[in-house]
């Protein structure tokens, strides 16, 4: 799939310590297989987001695993504890193999 | 359970089937009840976009944390719906994420904790009309 622009929102200033959440969105259609073509009735092939990894200054903070029950535009939010300032990396991959990715500055002042 | 009724080419997981994933994921160990609350509507409005939270009481310390959370349905066409995978560093264990549901049926939170502990929780959300497609 062309033009997947993932979004992120993450509070713009955070304190030490303090716990937040992330909140991310992918528009992504999220093709089950399960989905009968109308023309030829055959199901149209699976394509999904299947997996998500998230680092915070490279720590992992999220590895989540996606299956066909996960919407279209597939939103998601967890937690994660302030430690210090830096980047928080976000990777979608795709049944077709492609990665998404997005990174946003985590501000501890 | 009782044998599918479906027409025979459908696919369709079962209660069985989503035991069946919980075991192979935490084996002979049996799921205590408590700790996770699962937030979801009753009735689906929208089937192809059910929004539910799950939180798992937790410290969240490197001693005793919640190492994942797998989530189930045993109505829709496989049992599946996601697995979410923490540590320490994520000071709770809590998230969210929006499903689609082909019927009424049951959603299935499986925590696994860091000693090796497991909790299970069960939710009925009713479904009128399926998001699956087809």
């Amino acid at each position: 799939m062309a033009n997947i622009k993932p979004r992120v929102r993450v509070r713009k200033k955070l304190k030490q310590g303090e716990l937040f959440e992330v909140k991310t969105i992918v528009e992504h259609d999220m093709e089950t297989g399960q989905r009968p073509d109308k023309k030829t009735g055959k199901k149209i092939p699976r394509e999904i987001i299947n997996k998500v990894r998230v680092t915070y200054n490279g720590e992992l903070v999220l590895d989540a695993d996606w299956h066909p029950a996960v919407s279209a535009n597939p939103f998601t939010s967890f937690f994660v504890t302030a430690k210090e300032s830096g980047t928080m990396d976000f990777t979608w991959t795709d049944d077709n193999g492609a990665d998404y990715k997005k990174s946003v500055k985590i501000n501890v002042p | 359970m009782v044998a599918l009724t479906l027409a025979p080419m459908s696919v369709q997981a079962t209660p069985s089937m989503v035991e069946a994933e919980i075991k192979k994921l935490i084996g002979d160990t049996k799921p205590a009840d408590g700790l996770i609350k699962l937030t979801l509507p009753a009735i689906a409005e929208n089937a192809s976009v059910v929004p539910m939270r799950v939180k798992v009481k937790s410290p969240m310390t490197p001693d005793d944390y919640v190492k994942a959370v797998h989530l189930f349905a045993d109505g829709n066409p496989l049992p599946g719906v996601a697995s979410y995978r923490f540590g320490p560093q994520n000071g709770r264990a809590e998230f969210s994420l929006r499903i689609r549901l082909a019927k009424t049926q049951k959603i299935v939170a499986l925590a696994e904790m860091s000693d090796g502990r497991a909790f299970i929780s069960r939710r009925e959300i009713k479904v009128t009309l399926g998001g699956c497609g087809g």
